[in-house]
């Protein structure tokens, strides 16, 4: 487990220096400025990234081993992982893909596994303003952890916010798309003692949660984020309680607008 | 059971692709003109992230039973020790790499 901890935070520490070392190579002779803008981006982004390389290869690779032990080449795992972009569905696909072949069926479970995005366009709409060419790439490539460092990143004044964004995702991106296929090529060969890796996930969504919480003012949103979720949780048990968690998320921010809006406090 | 064919298999790939789409590609569309969105938007724009990052934290223990086995200890230990370093220390990376560490060796070693 060690080992494999070891090689997950090593490999990207060799290629940050390695790019360091191309781009102070090149940096002197030809650096247009918009080739000076992007690279300051990729240097302030990789380091929010690195906790996702984690579990992002974390979770591809058995994600692929999941696809190749359920008979699928590693096609699927790559493709999916390339165009879907987002874990959870991926895994439920596999169900669907071995099932009855019902497309409506497919369609409907899409809409509610990945109905939370909804939320991180609605929260995007002014931040995403004014990316050119990038805007179309910035929102497919909006997953549950893109959406979460680019909000709460503190992006520095000199770095350029759209390369910023776009760096955070194509990391991101390329992330789960390397892990998956590989899972998908080695299969079964991967024999690591990764027990509890997963967790990095949990504990990269609480320190997201806790920055949030000590950089506004108030915690009525966040208080009811946790209160909801955990009710719904109760009531719909772990498979079903997402729905009903955002639309009753939405229903207590409706109604209680005034007295939000009132106290303020957002970041 | 009958398997589907690659046609059929490529169908319900690509119907899942459109659906994650639409929901990625949906507000941007509605509300893409040159006027401001809605004011009631706006404040959800506002309200909701912080909202959803609790709603992510739960997402991820949605597995953790109460009730049988590890009386989710383990998750609870870290997560306690998660909040304390980045309370003290306030960096990210060390956070979640020490919260990481510390479940890893609860679940492998001690529970």
């Amino acid at each position: 487990m060690v080992y494999f901890y070891a090689a997950a935070m090593d490999i990207p520490i060799k290629e940050c220096l390695l790019l360091l070392y191309i781009g102070t190579e090149r940096g002197t002779d030809d650096m247009s400025s918009s080739k000076h803008k992007a690279w300051r981006a990729l240097k302030a982004a990789f380091p929010y990234t690195i906790p996702i390389f984690a579990g992002f290869w974390f979770l591809g690779l058995t994600y692929g081993i999941y696809m190749h032990v359920s008979g699928f080449s590693f096609l699927y795992p790559m493709f999916m992982s390339l165009l879907i972009f987002g874990g959870s569905l991926e895994f439920v696909v596999v169900n669907l893909l071995l099932g009855a072949f019902d497309p409506l069926q497919a369609f409907t479970i899409a809409l509610m596994v990945q109905a939370r995005h909804l939320f991180y366009g609605i929260s995007m709409l002014d931040r995403f303003k004014g990316t050119g060419w990038k805007k179309p790439y910035l929102i497919f490539g909006m997953c549950d952890e893109s959406f979460s460092i680019i909000y709460t990143a503190k992006i520095p004044e000199d770095v350029d916010k759209g390369w910023f964004m776009f760096w955070v995702t194509a990391l991101n991106h390329f992330y789960w798309f390397s892990g998956s296929t590989l899972g998908g090529l080695l299969g079964s060969l991967l024999k690591f003692n990764t027990t509890g890796l997963e967790f990095v996930m949990t504990a990269m969504f609480t320190v997201i949660f806790l920055e949030q919480w000590m950089k506004e003012k108030k915690h009525y949103t966040a208080l009811l984020g946790l209160g909801c979720s955990l009710l719904c949780l109760i009531l719909f048990g772990a498979s079903d309680f997402m729905i009903p968690t955002m639309v009753s998320l939405l229903g207590v921010l409706t109604v209680l607008r005034r007295p939000i809006e009132k106290a303020g406090g957002f970041v | 059971m009958e398997s589907m064919t690659i046609l059929q298999q490529v169908i319900i790939i690509a119907v899942c692709i459109l659906a994650t789409m639409l929901t990625r590609f949906l507000p941007f569309f509605i509300f893409s003109g040159k006027k401001p969105a809605p004011h009631y938007i706006q404040y959800l724009g506002k309200a909701l992230p912080a909202a959803v990052f609790g709603m992510l934290v739960i997402y991820c223990l949605k597995d953790v039973s109460i009730f049988t086995g590890m009386h989710a200890l383990p998750e609870l230990i870290s997560i306690a020790f998660v909040i304390a370093l980045h309370l003290w220390k306030r960096q990210m990376l060390l956070s979640i790499a020490g919260g990481t560490v510390c479940y890893m060796l609860l679940i492998q070693f001690v529970f």
